[in-house]
């Protein structure tokens, strides 16, 4: 059984003059355990969309995401909170990190909605990202380099199945954005965990031997091409 | 531990808002917890010290005025009576235990001379005390010019055994009208925590004989104190003394209704205060709703941050109502600070005042009800940004807001 897979996904939002625009109309994806696969998509193809209906974060108009043998769409938002909290790491292109809060910290709330905390375990995934100096450190504190560092620990925090990866060095130069996709590849790789990126940088989509477009899996972007 | 380390988080960037809120409650807490507990306890300290006697017999007027003039030595008497009412009352050994007559009506320095006999300092002010003067002192002789003094007045009179002073004319200071007569202070008074502790006291025959005074009043006293031997006896002859149409001039003043009387007269004040600490803690509460509410907007790519990461909608709902229970908690913990503050300074004030104390530390119901409501509204008013923060929409707030 994949570890992902979706069927008929279709998602539409209304726009402001009131019509309904379709943003996602997926027949059919899949991935396996451990994947690591690089969706290639300019802004406005509705990867950000695609990645929180699979985190549970939006609902889809229709179709089915399973995701590790659970059908999103039986599930009550709480129970998709939980399976998100259990299964998914989350990179955003922006870290999203909280500002308030240290690095420790930050790592720390990852995994407390989850599988729970494990202070030896954070101290550990921020070490392995080269933070290990850097515990107390608040976000702003940081370079941007860094701040994706963290960003990255947080994700991998919960011990995830799947990371879902959001244009997670669209604000790093290509050097440190080459680092960052190979230290996030490296880490979801020992952490046997799937990793399914969407980006738009050709120099991290070319560390994928694994790599597709999003409009060929999104009709709706075909019919927006066409 | 998470959802503290949300509310911890919170509490520290909202600091100034944080302070000043949780103020503004302990405020209120102290405020409305202080004036129960002091009216409660003044009260009963009030009740309590009667000095050991049942009624107060005097002119007739305000019974009141004749029970604070004679037990807590404040107001003026109504009037005087005859020494012939005294041997009267204290030959009616049926319902009479003890009559101990007082003449008030010099002052040195401000604090009150009274006169009367030494019988009254074996009447036990409480149950099993009685005044008793300091060794190596004496009590004053009946027919010599010496005053026994109260341990407050000798303190703040600075005068001590053996010192030599001369009374003043009325119950106010007036350095122009000296008495031009030298009593000795024999004896200063054990604390009694009482008005006694208050007052100099000398013989009876030397207020009533002293030079300048009314002859016409050195057969007279100010009131009588007294102990019945029953209460049912002595609430009888209260009766036939006050509603008596052929007795019109003298009365028998209960003590301890005409102290609750006196508290009641003072329930409207009582009322408008707590009503006043009551509006503070909405006001409070108010504080807690705005400062939270306020911050939603600035907190929502917070909590979608934490809903992506796998927090509940109950989570970031719960994180807010603990906000508003932690800064209503911090201020009611500051209110039991002021609190102390405010009953320490009431009690000194009317130790100061009337001589009789009030336990600070004595426990009040208020203390546990007034915190506990306070804790209920607080947490109340966080109901509303609570809500907002359950409704925070995820994906789009995950988007930074430019």
């Amino acid at each position: 059984m994949p570890l992902l897979a979706i069927e008929n996904l279709r998602k539409t939002y209304r726009t402001p003059d009131g019509e309904t625009q379709v943003v996602l109309d997926v027949p059919g994806f899949v991935l396996e355990e451990r994947q690591q696969l690089a969706l290639r998509g300019t802004s406005g193809t509705g990867k950000t969309t695609l990645l929180n209906c699979i985190a549970g974060i939006l609902s889809p108009n229709s179709g089915r995401i399973t995701l590790a043998g659970h059908n999103l769409g039986e599930l009550s938002e709480s129970q998709r909170d939980r399976l998100r909290a259990e299964n998914i790491g989350y990179i955003f292109q922006t870290f999203n990190l909280l500002q308030g809060y240290t690095c420790r910290e930050n790592v720390l709330l990852g995994m407390s909605f989850g599988t729970g905390v494990d202070h030896a375990y954070v101290r550990h995934l921020l070490n392995r990202v080269g933070l290990g100096d850097r515990l107390d450190y608040r976000p702003s504190q940081l370079s941007v380099g860094q701040q994706q560092r963290v960003a990255v620990a947080r994700a991998l925090a919960n011990r995830p199945k799947l990371v879902l990866a959001d244009e997670p060095t669209g604000n790093l130069d290509p050097k440190n954005a080459r680092e960052a996709m190979k230290l996030i590849r490296e880490i979801c790789g020992e952490n046997d965990a799937a990793l399914l990126l969407v980006s738009h940088d050709r120099t991290v989509l070319d560390q994928f031997d694994d790599c597709s477009d999003l409009a060929e899996i999104n009709r709706a972007m075909q019919e927006v091409a066409q | 531990m998470t959802l503290w380390l949300i509310v911890r988080k919170s509490l520290r960037q909202h600091l100034l808002s944080t302070i000043i809120t949780a103020v503004s409650i302990g405020l209120a807490t102290g405020l409305l917890m202080s004036i129960v507990a002091v009216k409660d306890q003044s009260m009963r300290a009030f009740t309590n010290v009667s000095g050991g006697f049942d009624a107060v017999m005097g002119s007739r007027g305000s019974k009141l005025s004749l029970v604070l003039f004679s037990i807590f030595h404040m107001d003026k008497a109504p009037g005087t009576l005859p020494w012939k009412e005294y041997e009267d009352i204290k030959s009616d050994t049926n319902r009479i235990k003890t009559a101990i007559p007082i003449v008030v009506g010099d002052n040195f320095k401000g604090f009150r001379i009274v006169g009367t006999v030494h019988e009254l300092f074996d009447v036990e002010y409480q149950q099993g005390r009685r005044h008793a003067v300091q060794e190596p002192g004496r009590m004053f002789k009946d027919n010599l010019q010496e005053a026994v003094i109260g341990g407050h007045a000798a303190r703040r009179l600075g005068l001590k055994l053996g010192d030599v002073f001369q009374p003043y004319h009325g119950l106010d200071y007036n350095p122009a009208s000296k008495h031009e007569v030298d009593y000795v202070i024999v004896g200063i008074l054990e604390p009694s925590n009482t008005p006694a502790d208050h007052v100099i006291w000398i013989p009876i025959k030397g207020l009533q004989n002293m030079p300048g005074h009314d002859l016409g009043k050195k057969t007279e006293v100010s009131a009588v104190l007294l102990q019945f031997n029953s209460k049912l006896k002595g609430a009888r002859l209260a009766d036939e003394v006050n509603n008596s149409n052929e007795i019109r001039d003298k009365t028998i003043a209960m003590i301890a209704p005409e102290v609750t009387n006196f508290f009641l007269r003072f329930e409207w004040l009582r009322i408008v205060l707590s009503m006043m600490a009551v509006l503070v803690a909405l006001v409070g509460a108010g504080g807690i709703l705005a400062s939270l509410h306020n911050t939603m907007n600035e907190r929502r790519r917070e909590f979608a941050i934490l809903r992506a990461l796998g927090a509940r909608r109950g989570t970031v709902f719960g994180a807010i109502i603990l906000e508003s229970s932690t800064i209503t908690t911090l201020g009611v913990t500051i209110g039991f600070v002021f609190y102390s503050g405010f009953i320490a300074l009431s009690a000194h004030y009317i130790a100061d005042m009337t001589g009789v104390v009030i336990n600070p530390m004595e426990p009040n119901l208020v203390m546990a009800l007034a915190p506990a409501g306070i804790v209920a509204l607080g947490t109340l008013a966080g109901i509303l940004p609570a809500m907002k923060a359950y409704r925070t929409d995820v994906a789009e707030n995950l988007i930074p807001q430019t």
